[in-house]
């Protein structure tokens, strides 16, 4: 069964991460990743640039409207995902505490994939 | 990472906004840091036992207002108000609050902390200074020790800047879209202040750390204000120069030119994100310097090589520049420009003019010694270079042009 993990958390705080505080998240994370991709439960996984550097189109409107920042004004902003392949939801949850050992602030939102579409432009891999 | 270092960051993300209220509230600089110092020795206690609160800056605000509140009462023997444990991170405590202080309060909160930072009567080193105490909540001895000066030295300063503040009048009604935008372009000036204090502090660390001070501060000034093309502007022309700078310094701390840098060194995140910005901030069709200077930076950033550099756009983009704010530095970097896409000649050509502007500039007899010593002009280019060395501000720049000089008697031998 295929989850998606979306990381929640304060970007703001994300953002006052010295160099060291940020090597440090980001290595226990690539530990546990490397760890969940052997076992064959992690797949592709991204992290996002700050909701500053959003922009959303509005489809409400006729021509559909751009807008500078992200669709919602939140106090945590969606930071990343990761999609998982496990075979329940008690397995997608002790996955997602193995990332929260690593990275433990913020939320992990655990949602069910409904259909899953592979990059499928020629000469890529993921 | 700990707890505790987790909680120094939310408390240091909060602090704007929370002491930006406080100040509103106490319409008083020195009770509004005192009741926010409150709140973060509160949440020291508070948040490991019950968890850090869903919107700290509103817990900040709220405890710290209590607190401020709590002695005000206990001194008039009163009754207390409630403890920070009663008022703990519940939502149900906190909605009430986050929604009455709604985004707009806090915008205008977080500006005019840090407009009062930038009132005119204070040197650009006290706003800088104070902005960094204040807003950023460095502490005196980090500053003092960035700026060189003992710890006496700078809470003094800190304390008669602040002073200065209080004898002006504090704006507290809430501005009109002129005034806020007057306040946006002032406050957006002392961030690129910051970042360009860290910007020519080479290797010294203490000073260094500026640059992320400002990029931050930058960062929180565009969720502010997302549809401002000059703050997009602003942010992405510090990351992208941010972006350079483990490829910019030698180990000895001296400045490496940017053709001849290590461009695997560059932080591609930064700029991603840099060009991600000015990608949005064109969009607006409404030009202002930073984002000038910003899309010259994105140029420098797209190219893999030096000699990919599009350096006509880029001669394009100082015309524009001085078009907007004529001023004969940035004539000079235009020039520089013009000798990649025309030849030296040309760029000489229009130089020229600025010597008397700029007779006492270190670059541009260094710009000029390179453009004569290119068209072969030896003579003149040792004198350029001489006086470049005898204006240079830093060893670093002095060795530049000293390097320069090397090669053209090199040159002259061979």
């Amino acid at each position: 069964m295929r989850y998606t993990i979306l990381c929640y958390g304060n970007e703001d705080a994300v953002g006052s991460w010295s160099k060291e505080q940020e090597a440090e998240v980001m290595a226990g994370l690539e530990e546990v990743g490397m760890r969940l991709t052997k076992a064959g439960k992690l797949g592709m996984s991204l992290r996002l640039l700050p909701t500053t550097s959003a922009t959303t189109l509005r489809k409400t409107h006729n021509p559909p409207l751009v807008i500078d920042g992200p669709f919602a004004e939140t106090k945590e902003q969606l930071l990343g995902l990761y999609i998982i392949d496990v075979n329940d939801l008690e397995d997608a949850l002790d996955l997602a505490r193995q990332l929260a050992v690593a990275n433990p602030h913020g939320a992990y939102e655990i949602r069910p994939v409904l259909a899953y579409n592979p990059d499928r432009r020629p000469d890529r891999t993921s | 990472m700990n707890d505790e270092s987790w909680i120094n960051m939310a408390l240091t993300a909060a602090r704007p906004q929370a002491v930006g209220a406080l100040l509103r509230y106490f319409r008083d600089l020195d009770l509004a840091e005192e009741a926010f110092q409150d709140a973060c020795l509160r949440a020291l206690r508070s948040w490991p036992k019950n968890g850090p609160p869903r919107d700290p800056a509103a817990w900040l605000i709220l405890v710290g207002r209590n607190a401020a509140l709590d002695g005000v009462r206990r001194n008039r023997r009163l009754e207390p108000l409630s403890s920070e444990e009663a008022i703990s991170d519940t939502d149900d405590v906190e909605a009430p609050l986050a929604e009455r202080l709604d985004d707009a309060d806090y915008r205008d909160d977080v500006l005019r902390l840090l407009f009062v930072c930038c009132h005119p009567d204070l040197p650009h080193t006290q706003q800088i200074a104070l902005a960094l105490r204040i807003v950023s909540g460095l502490s005196v001895e980090q500053i003092a020790r960035a700026f060189l000066v003992s710890d006496t030295a700078m809470e003094q300063r800190i304390t008669r800047a602040k002073a200065r503040i209080a004898k002006a009048r504090l704006p507290f009604e809430t501005p009109g879209p002129a005034e806020r935008s007057e306040r946006l372009a002032a406050v957006a000036s002392m961030t690129y202040l910051i970042f360009n204090e860290g910007y020519s502090a080479g290797l010294d660390s203490a000073r260094a750390r500026f640059c992320d001070e400002a990029i931050r501060l930058a960062r929180m000034l565009l969720r502010m204000f997302q549809t401002d093309p000059e703050i997009m502007g602003l942010t992405a022309l510090m990351l992208l120069q941010h972006a350079r700078s483990r490829a910019r310094l030698d180990k000895a701390g001296e400045f490496i030119l940017l053709d001849e840098q290590d461009r695997s060194l560059w932080d591609q995140r930064q700029i991603a994100e840099g060009l991600a910005l000015i990608n949005k901030a064109v969009r607006h069709r409404q030009s202002g310097p930073y984002q000038i200077q910003a899309a010259i930076a994105a140029l420098h950033a797209r190219a893999a090589h030096p000699n990919d550099t599009d350096w006509k756009q880029i001669e394009a983009l100082y015309a524009a520049f001085d078009r907007m704010h004529p001023s004969p530095v940035v004539k000079l970097n235009r020039a520089v420009a013009v000798s990649k896409v025309s030849g030296a000649a040309a760029a000489l050509e229009m130089i020229e003019p600025l010597a008397s502007d700029l007779a006492s500039y270190f670059y541009y007899h260094g710009v000029k010694g390179a453009l004569l010593s290119q068209l072969n002009r030896k003579n003149e280019a040792r004198i350029a270079f001489n006086q470049a060395i005898a204006l240079a501000k830093s060893p670093a720049e002095a060795t530049h042009i000293r390097r320069q000089l090397d090669n053209l008697e090199r040159e002259s031998g061979a």
